[in-house]
């Protein structure tokens, strides 16, 4: 019985070709925004997820400069406000786990004629337990590397193959660092995207003093670009933020109304804002494209209602011969979840294929769910049994007669 | 004394139109035995198709009781008529109302469909149909591809197909030639044979008497029911 039914609806779908494609393009098109826009959206979250894992928990950047006056945030950290003592000053706040003062810049990077121009980030040993990176082959710097400023570096990834390549194993090597050796102790292990997009593996790490010495060539001895410092815990963060603020602000004897010449950010909190827009927008995408379904689920009953009100004599003649009004509502439901499911086949398809186009035209990470897959479908067959019910009801309900003398 | 199959009794049927209520069926009393063979006739706008299609439980009298099988029709529920259109009352329809996207034996079929019989059996039983028809070289025809006296025999071979026991048939040789109309007639001469109840609307007297009753209408009323003596001897 369902069988015949269903060829039956095939039937009624193969006799008007064009306005079946029609109508079920709108289906199409819905759920193909929607599986891409999931894609989308979820890739988003997925890779914020993914580098606010590789930041590191609880974590605040003390930046040297003021940051409040606007247009100078880019600025921060630029000018070297903040140094050694002050960094150690807040390693023995009471709420702070570890700190590690840091100092950046980008250098040119040779080895044997390879050259690449990388992060330089030189900083002291505790920098990789808070941001929890270890070593992939070779070991970490130590302190007494710190005290005697040694020539040590440790490569990231990028640079390991931008450098190296495939073939050679880094370590042990010397490469030159805005001229001056460096060896090579450690490799360290992959970190991927940070969520402002860098990529955290192009990056070169020496001890800070070396940086500081023989690198940056600073003018005031001791002085660091910025601090990260670890709280013990996520509770107690604002508090922290706190101390840490009215400490640096004692040190540096700023008076009270004054500007601060540094600042103060909790990445964590940044971290949580980015990945909570992350899915407001992955949210927001698949609302619209949502929308598309809705339109394409009307599209859906206003052809039922037309071709109910064209095949009233067809109903009549059914009824007449013994049709119930169930097999009726049954004929009629089932046509326009055939339009609507296989228009979400299509447009799943459509969809996927659109996600891997967006991946390698705009290199976005994208993310297919297989509960995305499944929502589109389930709602594909709702909105097909949401939008035929009415039609097929009002098919059902026609007076067998009345039906029968229809022109 | 045979049992009684149809038994109405103030039957009325009014039409509400735009210029007011228009009385179609006034006081109609009739009763029909199991196995009869019963022709209608009577002037155009008589009423007599309306009859049979409250006959056939495909609209409701206005007033009035319709006792099929001694069951009050007025309680039936809409599945339980379908059911009864189905199975009891093969109906032939003035026009031919056939399915025009369907092919011949899809036509036929539908009626089986209903009654939830197997793909292949309903097939089978729609050819072996369609071929008493003569009509073995049209399975997969239109309606639209044969003569109008095809299409009236493909309407009679879907009301036959599930086997019914009462036959309603509104001048279903009023598009065939005589010869035609003979081998039509054989039919439900034969069906009528085999105890089968058979109601016909007709103008001609020639087909009439084929029944052993006629029943005459005029402007909505019964005024002549008889016993045909000139039933025609049956081979
Ligand atoms: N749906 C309707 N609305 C209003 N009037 C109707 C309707 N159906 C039939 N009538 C009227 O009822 C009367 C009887 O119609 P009916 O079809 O029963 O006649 P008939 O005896 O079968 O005629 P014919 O021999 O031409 O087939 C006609 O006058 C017709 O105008
Ligand atoms: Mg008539």
């Amino acid at each position: 019985m369902f069988f015949s039914m269903l060829s039956e609806a095939w039937h009624a779908m193969s006799a008007n070709r064009l306005r079946t494609f029609l109508t079920m393009l709108g289906m199409v098109i819905g759920v193909g925004a929607v599986v891409l826009m999931m894609a989308i959206g979820e890739g988003a979250q997925q890779s914020i997820k993914r580098s606010i894992d590789s930041m590191g928990s609880n974590l605040f950047v003390i930046l040297s400069g003021s940051s409040s006056s606007s247009g100078s945030r880019s600025a921060s950290g630029s000018s070297s406000t903040l140094n050694m003592n002050d960094a150690t000053a807040i390693g023995d706040l009471e709420d702070i786990n570890a700190f590690a003062p840091i100092s950046v810049g980008n250098a040119q990077i040779i080895y044997a004629g390879n050259n690449s121009n990388s992060a330089i980030v030189g900083t002291t040993p505790s920098y990789f337990s808070i941001r929890r990176w270890d070593v992939e082959s070779g070991e970490l710097f130590s302190d007494s590397d710190i005290r005697s400023a040694n020539r040590v570096a440790l490569v990231g990834k990028t640079v390991v193959e931008n450098l190296f390549g495939d073939e050679i194993d880094p370590i042990g090597k010397t490469i030159r660092i805005k001229k001056s050796p460096f060896l090579v102790v450690g490799v360290l292990e992959g970190k991927g995207q940070s969520f402002d997009g860098r990529d955290q593996d192009d990056t070169v790490i020496v001890p800070i003093t070396t940086a500081q010495r023989k690198l940056f060539g600073n003018q005031i001895p001791g002085s660091v670009r910025m601090i990260m410092a670890q709280a013990k815990s996520e509770k107690y963060m604002g508090v922290a933020e706190e101390a840490i603020n009215d400490l640096v602000r004692q040190r540096h004897n700023i008076r009270e109304n004054a500007e601060s010449d540094f600042s103060i950010r909790n990445l964590t909190a940044m971290a949580k804002t980015a990945s909570e827009t992350a899915k407001t927008m992955s949210m927001l995408l698949g609302a619209i494209a949502s929308i598309s379904l809705l339109v394409g689920g009307i599209g859906i009953m206003n052809i039922m209602l037309v071709s109910v009100t064209e095949r009233t004599r067809e109903i009549g003649i059914r009824m007449a011969i013994g049709a119930r009004e169930k097999d009726i509502l049954l004929q009629f439901l089932l046509e326009a979840c055939v339009i609507s499911i296989v228009g979400c086949v299509i447009g799943v398809g459509l969809g996927l294929g659109g996600a891997m186009l967006v991946k390698k035209m705009i290199g976005a990470e994208i993310l297919i769910s297989m509960q995305s897959i499944v929502l589109a479908f389930s709602v594909a067959a709702s909105v097909g049994v949401f939008f035929g019910y009415y039609p097929a009801s009002k098919a059902a309900k026609l007076h067998p007669i009345e039906a029968l003398r229809y022109q | 004394m045979a049992k009684h199959v149809i038994e109405i009794a103030g039957l009325y049927k009014d039409y509400d139109t735009p210029a007011g209520v228009f009385p179609v069926l006034k006081d109609v009393n009739l009763t029909i035995d199991d196995g009869e063979y019963v022709a209608i006739m009577g002037p155009s706008g008589s009423g007599k198709s309306t009859f049979m299609n409250i006959l056939g439980c495909l609209d409701r009298p206005t007033k009035g009781e319709y006792m099929l099988d001694g069951h009050s029709v007025k309680s039936l529920s809409s599945n339980e008529l379908a059911k009864l259109r189905n199975k009891t009352i093969g109906f032939v329809f003035q026009g031919f109302n056939l399915l025009a996207r369907s092919t011949l034996v899809e036509n036929v079929s539908l009626p089986l469909v209903y009654a939830e019989d197997q793909k292949e059996l309903r097939t089978k039983i729609a050819k072996n149909i369609l071929e008493r028809m003569g009509l073995g070289n049209y399975f997969d025809s239109k309606p639209n591809q044969i003569s109008g006296g095809q299409q009236q025999r493909v309407a009679i071979a879907r009301a036959l197909v599930n086997q019914p026991r009462i036959i309603l048939a509104d001048e279903p040789t009023g598009n065939l030639d005589s010869k035609t109309s003979d081998e039509i007639m054989k039919i439900f001469d034969e069906l009528n044979q085999i105890g089968n109840t058979i109601i016909i609307v007709t103008h001609e007297n020639d087909i009439a008497d084929h029944a052993g009753r006629q029943v005459r209408f005029l402007d909505g009323k019964i005024v002549e029911d008889r016993h045909n003596k000139k039933q025609k001897e049956k081979a």
